[in-house]
C-alpha cells in the first residue's frame, strides 16, 4: 500500500513535472536566410531607433568601453551576474540569423531564438506589453546595425539556479504576456506615456521594489527599488523629493538629464536620460505626464508659487556660509563648528554655495536634493564617494569623488550634516552601516575606473 | 592650529582650518608641487597623495587631514636626485609647459602603488581625471610605462 | 624676496645700435643658410634690428656666458633651443650658458614669443651673434699670443692655438670687446660639423618643473606678498551698480578692496582670504547688464551679415571655370579657448612711482606700453619681467592679469600683490580664438587636375593684444574706461584670418578673398596658429573632396598639384611611414585621413596620415595611429620638434573633435572644464609617431603650430572615409557627427 502511495506521488510529481516542462517547452524558429539590411523601410528604422532609446537597450547590451549593441555588459543580480547578450545582427554571436517572429517571441516571451528561456533580468516582463509594430521597429532597428563578431558570455550564476527551467518557472508565476490592454490612442500624452511606462520604458524594472523571487510587487508599483545598488527613487505619492514634480520639470529632467529644481540625473539613471536626449520629443513628454500624475495629488496640487516658495525655503537653508550672514546658525551636526560644517566649507562650498556670484557650472540647492530628502543615505553616499561624471569629451557637471579622500568618519559626519542643515527631516540612522556596505559592494565590483 | 604629516615631517599650520590644503602646501610650507588649476575637482592639477591614495588639494579642507600621511612631488624626490617616476618623465622628456605634470605624476603614483604592473588600458582609465593641455598625454603614458616597468625591475632584484 | 628670477646680471644693456668698431670677418668667407634670411647689409634674424652683439651674448669676468633673449618660454622648449644655438657657435657646453628671457630691462625687444617666429628671429639671431663672437675671441686672442687667427681654434670656452698654448674666453674679454654692431655675414660653422645643434638635449626646465622647483610665475613669493582676487562682471560690459565694500572688508585678511568703477578687485593677506572675500564680493555686487551677444545657433550667418572689409589676396586667371566636376562647400570654424590649465597669474609692485610685474605675458615690451598707459606713467618707470606660466597657446588673459596686478598694487604700495584668476574668470573671460567661415569652390578638368578655385574666408581679427590700454580687460572697466584699440588684420604673408588661406597648391585659375570683419561681437584674439587652423581645415577637406571627384587616391592627388620638392617629400614620408596604399577600402566605419599644409606658406612643412573609426551608433571618433612628418629645416633639438608635433596632434584631436565655447545672448555659458570640456586620456589616439626631416644648413622654420591645421582636416577627411559623410563645420562631436550619419 505504502508503495502504492509512493508510486503514486511520483507519478503525481512526474506528471506535474511534465507538464511543466511541456508548459515550458519552446522550440526552434528557424533561422533566418542571408537578410538584408536595405530591405527595411527608413521610417520603421527611425521609429525604432527612438523606442530603442526608450528601452535603453544600449545599457545592458553594451560593455564598457565595447562596441555598442554587442553585448558584454555585466547585469548584477541577487542571483549572479547576467551579461547582455549581443544583439547586433552578426549571424555567428548576434541575432543575424533571428527573424522577426523570432524577436517578437523573445521580446514577449523571454526565450531565445533556439527556444531557451531568459533570466528575467531581461525585462520581458515590461516588454511583453509593448505592440507588435513598436517591436517590430526595434527589430528593423537593430538587424539595420553594424554586425559586431563578440562571442556571448555566459552568466555567472550559481547551482541550481544556473538551470534555464527555473526562468520558465518564474514566469509561470509573474510573467503576465502581453500587449499592453489599453492600447494607447497616440493623441493622449498620458495614455501614451502610461504604454511607454509600463512597457518599453521599464521604469518598473527599477523604481518598483522586488521581491525574494526578483519579481516586482505589483501592489507597490512605483515606490522605490534598486538599481546597480543606488535606490532608485519612488515616483508615486511616497517621493521624497523636495519641491513636487511637475510634467514640465519631469521632461526637462528625462530629456536633458537636469531640471534647475530638481537636479541632475546621476547613477544608473544617467545612462537613461543619455538615451531619451535620442528619443522623440513627443514621447518624452508622455512618459514625464504619465510619470508625474503618478504621484498623485502633490503633483495636481503643484504650483508655480508653491514650487517657488519650496524653492526659497531652501534657501534660506543655504544661505552664503561666508560670514556675512550667520542668520541661520545652529547647533549640534548642523553646527557651524561640527566636522561636517567645516568639511562642507573647505570641501563642498565652491561649487554648492548659492549666492549665485560665481559664474560656473552650479548644481542645484541642496535643499532641494532627492537624494538629501531621502529616507536612506544610500544615493547620497554615492554621490560623496564617486562624484559625478559626464562621459568623456560631453559637456555635464563634474564633481569628484571624496572616496579616498575623506575617512569614513568624516564621510558619516558629512552627511549627518547635510542631512541636518539642508532638510527638517530626522536624522538618518546608521549612516555608517549603510557605507559599510555601499563599500563592500564596491569592493566586490571590478576596480572603478573613473569615466 | 593643525597639525599636518607633509612627506614625513609634521608641521604646525596656523590660520583658518577651511583652507583647502593646497594654499597650505603652497602658501605656508613654501611646496610648489601642487598647482591651482581649477579650484573644482575637475583638472587634477593639485593632485597629492593622502594615505596613497591621489586626491585634490584644492577641496580638502586641512582640518579633516590630521594623522594622515600627506605626500607631495617633493616627497618623491629632489632636483638632481629625481624619484623613479620624475626620473621616468625626465627620461621621456614628458613635459610641454610642465604645468599639469606634477598631478600627473602623483596620479601615476597612485596608480603604481596599487597596482605595480597597470596594462595600457588601465592607465588611461585611472589618468582619466587629470587634464593636460599641451597634448604631451602620449608621453606622459610612455613615462608611467616606463617607470612601471623600472619599478618592477628594481623589485625583481634580491635584496644584497 | 624668494623668487627664482635671475638677478645676477644687474648691468643695463645698451640696446640701441651704436656706432662700435667694425670688424671684417674676411678670414670666414663660407656662409650658410643661417645669414642668408637677412637682407642685404643687415645681419640676419633679430640682429638686423638689435645689431650690438652685447645686446645678445655677454661674458663676464669669471667666465660666465649670458645669452639674451627677447623671446620666453611657453612651455614649447625654446630657452633651450636657443642655448643650443648659443653653445654650438661658440664652442661650450650647453650647460655653462645661462639664458636670461624676455625683460623690459635687460633684453632685446623682440616684441612677442608668438607665430613661430622663435627660432627664426631669436635663434638666428643668436646663432649668428655667437658665430661674430667667436671670431672676434679668436681674434683678440690671436693678438695676444701673436699669432695669425687662422692658427687658432676654439673648445671648451677656450681660444686654442695649434701648439697647445690657450686662452679662457673670460680671460680674453674684460670690457668692451663685445660692444660691437654686427656683421651682415657671420662665420657661422659648417653644419656637418654641428656637435650640439641637431642633438635631442634634455630640456633645461624639465628637472625643475617636475621636483617641484619653483618654475612659474604663480609660485613666485616674495616677503610682505599679498593675495589678490578680481571679481569680474557677470557678463561683458555689465557695469557695477552696487557692492557692500564694508562688509567685505570686515573679512578675515582683508586688507583692501579696490574699486575702480566697475573694476572691483580685493587684497588680503592669505590666499583663501583672498577666494573667501572675492566671493563675499560677488555675492552681494549687484551689475546692469548690458551685453547683446549674437544667438549662438546663428553667429555664422551673424558674422557673415556684418560689414567687412575685403581683400582679394590672390587673383590669377578665370576661378569660374566649370571644369568637369566642380564641388561647393562652406566650412565653419566655433570660438575656441586657450584653456590654460593654470588660470592667468601676475605679481606686481608699486613704490617710489615704479611699477614692477612679474608676467607671463607672451610680449613684455608692448605689455608695458599698455601698462604705461592704463597708469597714465612714463614707460621707463614701467619694468615687466617675464616669468613662465602654464602654457599660454597665444594671447590668454596673461596680459589681464598684468594689468589686474598693477591696479590693486597702486592701491597698496610697497607691497607685492599676487593676483591669480579663477578658473571660470579664464574661461569666460579669456580673448577666444574667433569663429570663422569660408565659401570655397573648385573644379577638377578631365585630367583629373585642379582648374579653378575660390575661397573666401570671413573672420574678425587675430590680434587684440596689448599695445593700447584698452585692450587690458581691466583698462576697459575703469571709471574712466579705455577703449580697445580698433582692430586690425594681420597682413599677408602671414596673415591673420587669412592665414594659408592660399593653398600651396598649383591651380591656374584662383581667387582667394579674405574678408576681415571689424566688429568684434565676442572677445577674440591670437590663438595657436591663427586663422591657419580653420584654413587649412578647409582648404585640405576641398583638395581631400576634389580628390574625390577626380576619382583620385588624395595623396596622389595632392602630389600632382605641389612642385615644392620639400613639401612632396614630407608628404611622401608620411604616406609611407603610415604605409598608405592608395584607393584602399577600410571595413566599415574604419577610415584614414591625410592632409598637408607649410603653416604660413613659409614656416615648418607638416603632413599628417591617420587611422580612426567612428562608432555609428553614437557618433563617437576613436583615433587610432597617428603619424606625421615634419620639416623644420635646419634641426636644432629633433625632441623639442617631436614634442611641438605631437602636443599639436593631441591638441588639435580635442579642438577638432569636441570644443567650441557657449554663450547665449547675454552671456558665456562655458566657463569651467565640465561645460567646456576638452580631451581626457579615453580620447587618445592608440599611437603616435612623427619622423622628422633635417635639412642641414638650412633655415630654421617655425614649427609649434604647424600640427594644428593638418590635423584637423586629416580627422575630417578620416571621418568622411570612414562614414561616407562629410563635415564641414567644426566641432566634429559626437552629437554633430551622429546627426550627419543619421540613423
Amino acid at each position: 500500500m505504502v508503495w502504492r502511495i509512493l508510486v503514486g506521488v511520483v507519478v503525481l510529481i512526474a506528471g506535474a513535472f511534465g507538464a511543466f516542462y511541456a508548459w515550458a517547452w519552446r522550440g526552434e524558429i528557424p533561422s533566418l536566410g542571408n537578410h538584408d539590411a536595405s530591405s527595411f523601410d527608413p521610417s520603421i528604422v527611425a521609429k525604432g531607433a527612438q523606442l530603442a532609446a526608450i528601452a535603453s537597450c544600449d545599457v545592458c547590451h553594451t560593455k564598457p568601453g565595447g562596441k555598442v549593441y554587442a553585448g558584454g555588459y555585466p547585469v548584477k543580480t541577487p542571483f549572479g551576474i547576467i551579461y547582455g547578450p549581443n544583439i547586433t545582427p552578426d549571424r555567428e554571436t548576434g541575432i543575424g540569423s533571428w527573424s522577426a517572429a523570432a524577436f517578437l517571441r523573445a521580446m514577449r516571451e523571454g526565450v531565445t531564438r533556439n527556444g531557451q528561456h531568459l533570466y528575467p533580468a531581461f525585462p520581458y516582463d515590461h516588454f511583453t506589453y509593448a505592440t507588435d509594430s513598436d517591436i517590430n521597429a526595434i527589430y528593423a532597428f537593430l538587424m539595420t546595425r553594424e554586425p559586431v563578431r563578440q562571442a556571448n558570455r555566459a552568466p555567472d550564476i550559481a547551482f541550481p539556479l544556473n538551470f534555464r527551467l527555473f526562468a520558465a518557472a518564474w514566469k509561470l508565476l509573474y510573467l503576465h504576456r502581453g500587449p499592453y490592454r489599453n492600447e494607447a490612442d497616440e493623441a493622449d500624452s498620458w495614455a501614451r506615456g502610461a504604454y511607454l511606462t509600463e512597457s518599453l520604458g521599464h521604469c518598473g524594472a527599477c523604481h518598483t521594489p522586488r521581491n525574494r523571487f526578483g519579481a516586482e510587487e505589483k501592489n507597490r508599483a512605483f515606490d522605490g527599488g534598486r538599481a546597480e545598488g543606488w535606490r532608485a527613487p519612488a515616483l508615486n505619492e511616497n517621493s521624497r523629493a523636495r519641491a513636487p514634480w511637475t510634467a514640465d520639470a519631469m521632461f526637462n529632467y528625462l530629456r536633458f538629464g537636469y531640471d534647475s529644481v530638481h537636479g541632475r540625473a546621476a547613477g544608473p539613471m544617467a545612462d537613461v536620460v543619455r538615451n531619451l536626449a535620442k528619443a522623440s520629443e513627443k514621447d518624452v513628454r508622455a512618459i514625464a505626464t504619465y510619470v508625474t500624475s503618478l504621484s498623485g495629488a502633490r503633483a495636481s496640487a503643484a504650483t508655480t508659487a508653491s514650487i517657488e516658495a519650496t524653492v526659497a525655503a531652501g534657501r534660506t537653508l543655504t544661505a552664503p556660509p561666508y560670514g556675512i550672514s550667520r542668520a541661520h546658525q545652529t547647533t549640534g551636526s548642523a553646527g557651524h563648528d561640527s566636522l561636517g560644517a567645516k568639511i562642507f566649507t573647505g570641501a563642498c562650498v565652491t561649487c554648492h554655495h548659492n549666492g549665485g556670484g560665481l559664474p560656473i557650472s552650479r548644481p542645484i540647492d541642496l535643499a532641494l536634493s532627492t537624494p538629501v530628502n531621502e529616507d536612506d543615505p544610500t544615493n547620497l553616499l554615492h554621490i560623496v564617494l564617486s562624484g559625478i561624471h559626464p562621459q568623456s569629451g560631453q559637456a555635464g557637471p563634474i564633481m569628484p569623488g571624496f572616496e579616498g579622500a575623506l575617512t569614513d568618519a568624516q564621510i558619516v559626519a558629512l552627511v549627518d550634516y547635510l542631512r541636518a542643515r539642508f532638510t527638517r527631516k530626522p536624522q538618518w540612522h546608521d549612516v555608517a552601516g549603510a557605507l559599510v556596505k555601499i563599500r563592500q559592494e564596491r569592493r566586490t565590483a571590478a576596480m572603478e575606473a573613473p569615466r | 592650529m593643525t597639525i599636518l604629516t607633509v612627506n614625513g615631517k609634521e608641521h604646525n599650520v596656523g590660520g583658518d582650518p577651511n583652507t583647502p590644503l593646497l594654499y597650505v602646501l603652497r602658501n605656508d610650507l613654501r611646496l610648489n608641487g601642487a598647482k591651482f588649476g581649477c579650484g573644482l575637482g575637475q583638472c587634477g592639477a593639485c593632485t597629492v597623495l593622502v594615505d596613497h591614495q591621489p586626491v585634490y588639494s584644492c577641496l580638502l579642507p586641512v582640518s579633516v587631514l590630521e594623522g594622515r600621511q600627506i605626500t607631495t612631488l617633493e616627497g618623491l624626490g629632489k632636483n638632481g636626485k629625481p624619484g623613479p617616476l620624475q626620473q621616468a618623465f625626465i627620461e621621456e622628456q614628458a613635459a610641454q609647459c610642465g604645468y599639469c605634470i606634477p598631478g600627473m605624476i602623483m596620479r601615476a603614483q597612485g596608480l603604481l602603488d596599487h597596482n605595480p604592473s597597470p596594462s595600457e588600458a588601465d592607465i588611461r582609465a585611472y589618468m582619466q581625471p587629470n587634464l593636460c593641455r599641451c597634448g604631451t598625454h602620449m608621453r606622459i603614458l610612455r613615462a608611467i610605462r616606463r617607470a612601471a616597468k623600472e619599478l618592477r625591475t628594481v623589485r625583481a632584484e634580491p635584496v644584497r | 624676496m624668494n623668487a627664482p628670477v635671475d638677478m645676477r646680471v644687474t648691468r643695463r644693456l645698451v640696446l640701441a645700435t651704436g656706432g662700435a668698431v667694425a670688424v671684417s670677418f674676411a678670414l670666414f668667407p663660407k656662409s650658410f643658410a643661417q645669414d642668408a634670411s637677412g637682407t642685404a647689409g643687415k645681419p640676419p634674424g633679430d640682429l638686423a634690428k638689435f645689431p650690438m652683439l652685447d645686446s645678445w651674448i655677454a661674458i663676464d669676468a669669471h667666465g660666465a656666458i649670458n645669452v639674451f633673449t627677447g623671446k620666453a618660454e611657453l612651455g614649447q622648449g625654446i630657452k633651450t633651443a636657443l642655448i643650443q644655438c648659443a653653445a654650438e657657435e661658440l664652442d661650450v657646453d650647453p650647460a655653462s650658458i645661462a639664458l636670461i628671457t624676455a625683460d623690459t630691462e635687460r633684453t632685446p625687444n623682440e616684441k612677442y614669443t608668438a607665430g613661430s617666429h622663435s627660432m627664426q628671429d631669436s635663434g638666428t639671431a643668436i646663432l649668428n651673434a655667437a658665430a661674430q663672437v667667436r671670431a672676434i675671441l679668436i681674434e683678440i686672442a690671436a693678438k695676444r699670443l701673436n699669432v695669425p687667427p687662422e692658427q687658432l681654434h676654439t673648445k671648451g670656452g677656450s681660444v686654442v692655438a695649434n701648439d697647445g698654448r690657450k686662452i679662457a674666453y673670460k680671460d680674453l674679454v674684460g670690457g668692451q670687446e663685445l660692444h660691437r654692431t654686427a656683421q651682415p655675414k657671420s662665420p657661422l660653422k659648417d653644419p656637418k660639423d654641428y656637435r650640439v645643434i641637431g642633438k635631442p638635449l634634455a630640456r633645461v626646465d624639465i628637472p625643475g618643473k617636475l621636483t617641484g622647483k619653483p618654475s612659474y610665475v604663480q609660485d613666485l613669493r616674495f616677503d610682505r606678498m599679498l593675495h589678490a582676487r578680481v571679481v569680474r562682471p557677470p557678463s561683458y560690459g555689465a557695469k557695477l551698480a552696487a557692492v557692500d565694500i564694508a562688509a567685505a572688508e570686515r573679512l578675515p585678511g582683508v586688507v583692501k578692496v579696490v574699486r575702480d568703477g566697475s573694476f572691483l578687485a580685493v587684497a588680503t593677506q592669505s590666499e583663501f582670504q583672498a577666494i573667501t572675500a572675492m566671493n563675499a564680493l560677488a555675492d552681494t555686487a549687484k551689475w546692469t547688464e548690458t551685453a547683446q551677444l549674437p544667438k549662438q545657433t546663428d553667429i555664422y550667418a551673424f558674422l557673415k551679415k556684418l560689414p567687412s572689409q575685403d581683400t582679394t589676396i590672390l587673383d590669377r586667371g578665370n576661378p569660374n571655370e566649370a571644369g568637369v566636376r566642380a564641388v561647393r562647400a562652406t566650412y565653419h570654424r566655433p570660438y575656441q579657448i586657450h584653456g590654460s590649465i593654470g588660470p592667468s597669474c601676475a605679481i606686481a609692485k608699486y613704490e617710489a612711482k615704479k611699477l614692477t610685474v612679474w608676467t607671463h605675458s607672451q610680449g613684455v615690451y608692448p605689455l608695458r606700453d599698455s601698462l604705461a598707459a592704463m597708469m597714465k606713467m612714463p614707460a621707463e618707470q614701467v619694468h615687466c619681467i617675464h616669468v613662465e606660466g602654464s602654457g599660454c597657446y597665444g594671447h590668454n588673459a596673461a596680459d589681464d592679469a598684468a594689468g589686474d596686478a598693477a591696479l590693486i598694487a597702486r592701491a597698496v604700495p610697497g607691497r607685492p600683490v599676487r593676483v591669480q584668476w579663477m578658473r571660470e574668470q579664464e574661461h569666460g573671460w579669456e580673448p577666444f580664438g574667433p569663429a570663422m567661415v569660408s565659401d570655397a569652390y573648385g573644379a577638377v578638368d578631365a585630367s583629373g587636375k585642379i582648374v579653378a578655385w575660390q575661397y573666401d574666408v570671413w573672420s574678425n581679427t587675430h590680434s587684440m593684444r596689448p599695445g593700447g590700454p584698452g585692450n587690458l580687460l581691466a583698462a576697459q572697466y575703469l571709471a574712466r574706461p579705455f577703449a580697445p584699440d580698433a582692430p586690425k588684420p594681420i597682413p599677408q604673408p602671414e596673415g591673420g584670418g587669412d592665414r594659408n588661406a592660399i593653398p600651396l597648391y598649383s591651380v591656374p585659375n584662383i581667387r582667394v578673398v579674405s574678408h576681415f570683419i571689424p566688429q568684434v561681437p565676442l572677445r577674440v584674439s591670437a590663438l595657436r596658429s591663427l586663422g591657419a587652423y580653420h584654413n587649412v581645415f578647409a582648404v585640405e577637406s576641398l583638395m581631400d573632396e576634389l580628390a574625390a571627384a577626380a576619382n583620385t587616391d588624395p595623396i596622389q592627388f595632392r602630389l600632382r598639384h605641389i612642385d615644392d620638392p620639400r613639401a612632396r617629400d614630407v608628404i611622401i614620408k608620411a604616406a609611407q611611414e603610415f604605409g598608405w596604399k592608395p584607393n584602399e577600402r577600410l571595413a566599415r566605419g574604419h577610415g584614414r585621413g591625410f592632409a598637408f599644409a607649410r603653416y604660413k606658406n613659409l614656416a615648418a612643412y607638416c603632413a599628417i596620415a591617420l587611422e580612426l573609426t567612428v562608432e555609428h551608433e553614437t557618433g563617437d571618433i576613436r583615433l587610432r595611429r597617428v603619424v606625421a612628418a615634419v620639416d623644420s629645416g635646419q634641426v636644432v633639438n629633433p625632441d623639442g620638434i617631436r614634442n611641438q608635433i605631437e602636443g599639436a596632434i593631441v591638441q588639435s584631436a580635442s579642438w577638432t573633435i569636441l570644443e567650441h565655447v557657449t554663450f547665449n545672448t547675454r552671456e558665456i555659458t562655458s566657463r569651467d572644464w565640465s561645460s567646456y570640456p576638452i580631451l581626457r586620456f579615453s580620447n587618445l589616439p592608440a599611437s603616435v609617431e612623427v619622423h622628422v626631416i633635417d635639412r642641414p644648413g638650412q633655415p630654421f622654420l617655425g614649427t609649434g603650430e604647424a600640427g594644428q591645421g593638418p590635423m584637423a582636416a586629416a580627422i575630417a577627411n578620416g571621418v568622411a572615409h570612414a562614414t561616407g559623410v562629410r563635415i564641414r563645420a567644426l566641432p566634429l562631436s559626437p552629437a554633430n557627427l551622429k546627426a550627419a550619419i543619421g540613423i
